[in-house]
């Protein structure tokens, strides 16, 4: 299955789908060494976005994010990918930017598929390609 | 969006490295927000300095931008981790990393104000003066209670504009998104800096819109209000600006009462009690300090007391005779940093703290893994004084 997306960073790579309905603070939430979120008070507290392709609605709080979004790059914790399902922010566009981290958006009833598909929170077992380029999101 | 032929050959790197990055920023966010556009912007203001918060992978970011970037139009830095004229013990590791970055940062020509408040300590534009603040602060106050315009910048699109001169044109630096579609009424009594701070923070949580409308608010409130409220609503949400004003038939609802009050204190405040009081998060201004210190009447405080400001504002309260007042009162000043994220405190030196700043609260609990006992300044004086 083929679901359309709109490019904002592009890029091609794969992963598993990490949903949250919920946004994130990346300055506040992430421990930089493992990409775990670290808030109790979040949904995925204890889930990883290393080596996941990350579907949430948008970050939120501190102009810092982006930063952190480059330190997980650098520490090899870092999403492969990132789908926004809300409306891209500037901290998430500009740290994947200087990360070279494929983002895009996706419209509510392209999200209504994914959430249909896989369920709405955690991780599932099969990848996804997320073509960024071609702006296409494909999976099984 | 469109970029003239002068940006597309920037881009491509023409003009040098760190203007080809800060346009590959600016056109992603552009993309992202559906600006058709880049527009000149008059000062920026940049987040992204204290070590603790941008690691070695951001010093060396700085590194390579500082290069070749110059910055075109009047900078601003927030605060860095720690006071530069006052040396904490920290690790030599840390301080020596920390001016490093200090270093990169004043050679492409920022002004190292070291301050969360760039509002109180520099001339504001006249009306309506596109701008670029990165600070969630600072951005919710520009747009709210300045007549500035910005979108909440991240650290780095701020810097991005700071070497560009320019900024994409959408959100709220487009007039017709200044008005908001929602509205929060208010139903709760808040009356002190703590309240609205509480109130920011719900407004952050629940509103998705980047411009909210406010109403019912009290017609008389101070400074030290409007900061916490847009202190608050940064730390929480995504939303850029909030409207006092009459409600419209015509806008969506949403309601702070006593339960929405009540569930977001017993969210932030997680302890009864601290071991140290911080005040500034944001940084405080002479007029919060006058506040303390007439609240103080000499009085001595009964645990440590730091107040994190402004160099620039601590410089005067010394003039004015109030900064040694306090300090006789057991207040440390600590200038160039804020509570927020700085190494002076963390999990190793205390377990908890008492404070009026709910963006502290957040962070604190979130990042320093440090419960917080928040209480409003009259409160703090009383109870921690004789």
């Amino acid at each position: 299955m083929r679901i359309k997306c709109k490019k904002i960073v592009g890029g091609i790579t794969s992963g598993k789908l990490l949903f949250s309905d919920q946004p994130i603070n990346f300055l506040a939430m992430l421990n930089l060494k493992t990409g775990q979120i670290t808030d109790t008070n979040h949904k995925l507290n204890n889930l990883t976005l290393k080596n996941n392709i990350l579907v949430f609605p948008n970050a939120i709080g501190s102009s810092v994010g982006a930063y952190t979004i480059f330190s997980l790059k650098n520490n090899n914790t870092a999403p492969n990918g990132i789908i926004c399902t809300n409306s891209v922010d500037i901290t998430t566009a500009s740290g994947c930017a200087i990360s070279n981290i494929p983002l895009v958006c996706i419209e509510k009833n392209n999200y209504e598929i994914l959430k249909n598909h896989y369920g709405e929170r955690g991780t599932h077992s099969k990848e996804v390609i997320l073509d960024a380029e071609n702006e296409n999101i494909s999976f099984d | 969006m469109q970029l003239t032929r002068g940006e597309e050959k920037a881009i491509s790197g023409e003009y040098g490295e760190a203007n080809a990055m800060a346009y590959r920023i600016l056109v992603a966010i552009g993309e992202a927000t559906e600006a058709q556009n880049l527009i000149p912007i008059q000062w920026a203001h940049i987040s992204g300095v204290n070590y603790n918060t941008i690691g070695d992978s951001g010093l060396n970011f700085l590194r390579k931008i500082s290069e070749d970037g110059r910055v075109r139009v009047k900078s601003s830095l927030n605060p860095m981790g720690f006071d530069r004229r006052n040396l904490p013990d920290l690790p030599q590791d840390f301080i020596d990393k920390q001016f490093e970055i200090t270093k990169y940062y004043e050679k492409i020509g920022v002004t190292p104000t070291f301050s969360c408040i760039p509002y109180e300590i520099l001339p504001i534009p006249e009306a309506s003066t596109q701008v670029s603040f990165a600070e969630s602060n600072a951005a919710v106050l520009a747009n709210s209670h300045l007549n500035l315009i910005t979108n909440k910048e991240s650290a780095l699109s701020a810097l991005a504009s700071a070497i560009v001169g320019k900024a994409p044109y959408s959100d709220l630096r487009i007039e017709q998104y200044r008005d908001p579609t929602a509205e929060i009424v208010n139903e709760s009594r808040i009356e002190n800096e703590l309240d609205y701070g509480l109130l920011g923070y719900f407004i952050g949580k629940t509103m998705k819109k980047s411009c909210t409308g406010l109403c019912n608010i009290p017609k008389k409130t101070d400074f030290w209000n409007i900061k916490s409220l847009s202190a608050g609503i940064g730390t929480s949400g995504s939303c850029g600006m909030f409207k006092i004003k009459e409600s419209s038939k015509n806008n969506e609802k949403i309601s702070f009462g006593d339960k929405e009050f009540n569930k977001t204190k017993d969210e932030l405040n997680t302890s009864e009690d601290g071991q140290i009081i911080t005040f500034g998060s944001p940084q405080l201004g002479l007029g919060e300090i006058g506040k303390i210190s007439t609240l103080m009447e000499g009085k001595k405080f009964t645990k440590p007391c730091k107040i994190f400001c402004p160099r620039s504002v601590f410089n005067k309260s010394e003039e004015l005779g109030i900064a040694s007042m306090l300090q006789k009162s057991g207040v440390e000043f600590i200038c160039d940093a804020c509570t927020c994220l700085t190494p002076l405190i963390n999990k190793e030196n205390y377990d908890s703290i008492v404070t009026n700043s709910v963006k502290a609260a957040y962070y604190m609990k979130t990042s320093n893994k440090i419960s917080v006992a928040l209480k409003d300044v009259k409160t703090i004086v009383k109870d921690y004084s004789n």
